[in-house]
């Protein structure tokens, strides 16, 4: 089952640039390994990561088969008010995997 | 058997340019599980639409020597201000010899206050790591590292 890590700081001054660090765990199988049977075991990655604060869309990632196992993503925000930020993984079979962090900004 | 990327380069030139010979074409279909710098090339110009790529102002850091290329820690930060006139769009990165030359696509805007992000690769092989920015302005910045992989990722058998 997937999980999700995400480290938003929990208060920040108004305009402060804050870091934001996502982790999702997931196998990102690349499509390109085979079985000892030669089989080639299909590809099962999240392609899209998204991050919106308050509804607004901040962030977007499209993610390949290089990306390592269980994609770890940091990134960068200006916050000038408080709320909730909303975090989507999307992928192969499915997956569909949200997670969510409120900041206070005082 | 082992053949120097040169030698596949060459080939594949000569079969982009129609003066393939015959034996050239089996050396193409029977390694599709790899890059090459032409497609890391034309990644580029994708991404790009063929604008002129500048070498600066990006910065990407990446350990040169790397022991496990199952993870590889990777940060990419553009020298540039963030102001709603004028700032980093995306960045992108590439690779010179995975089976895919995308790596990832990152979507940034002005509010993002610092141009950076930080990941974790994949890589088959000893190679060349590519980051492009993209300016709200549309021009393109870039810069590329080099690493070395003493354990390659993807090689192995699953099971």
């Amino acid at each position: 089952m997937a999980s999700a890590l995400i480290n938003v700081p929990a208060k920040a001054k108004r305009g402060d640039i804050i870091e934001i660090k996502t982790l999702m765990s997931h196998i990102m199988e690349t499509g390109y390994r085979h079985l000892a049977s030669g089989e080639i075991v299909p590809r099962d990655i999240v392609t899209s990561f998204a991050c919106r604060f308050n509804g607004k869309e901040i962030f977007r990632a499209d993610l390949f088969p290089a990306i390592a196992a269980n994609p770890f993503i940091t990134f960068f925000t200006t916050v000038t008010e408080s709320g909730k930020f909303e975090f989507e993984w999307i992928g192969d079979r499915g997956l569909s995997e949200t997670a969510s962090a409120s900041i206070t900004v005082e | 058997m082992h053949r120097s990327p040169h030698s596949t380069r060459r080939r594949f030139l000569g079969l982009a340019g129609g003066a393939a010979v015959l034996g050239a074409v089996p050396i193409v279909t029977v390694q599709p599980a790899k890059a090459t710098p032409e497609m890391l090339a034309s990644a580029i110009r994708n991404a790009t639409n063929g604008a002129t790529v500048k070498t600066g102002k990006v910065k990407l850091d990446v350990p040169p020597l790397v022991e496990n290329g199952n993870t590889v820690p990777l940060t990419v930060s553009v020298n540039h201000p963030m102001a709603p006139e004028d700032h980093v769009t995306s960045i992108h990165i590439f690779n010179e010899k995975n089976p895919q030359p995308n790596v990832a696509n990152f979507q940034l805007g002005p509010h993002s206050g610092r141009a950076q992000v930080s990941t974790r690769i994949r890589m088959a092989d000893s190679q060349q790591i590519v980051a492009i920015a993209r300016l709200s302005d549309g021009s393109f910045w870039s810069a590329s590292v080099d690493v070395v992989v003493t354990l390659a990722a993807c090689t192995e058998e699953a099971i």
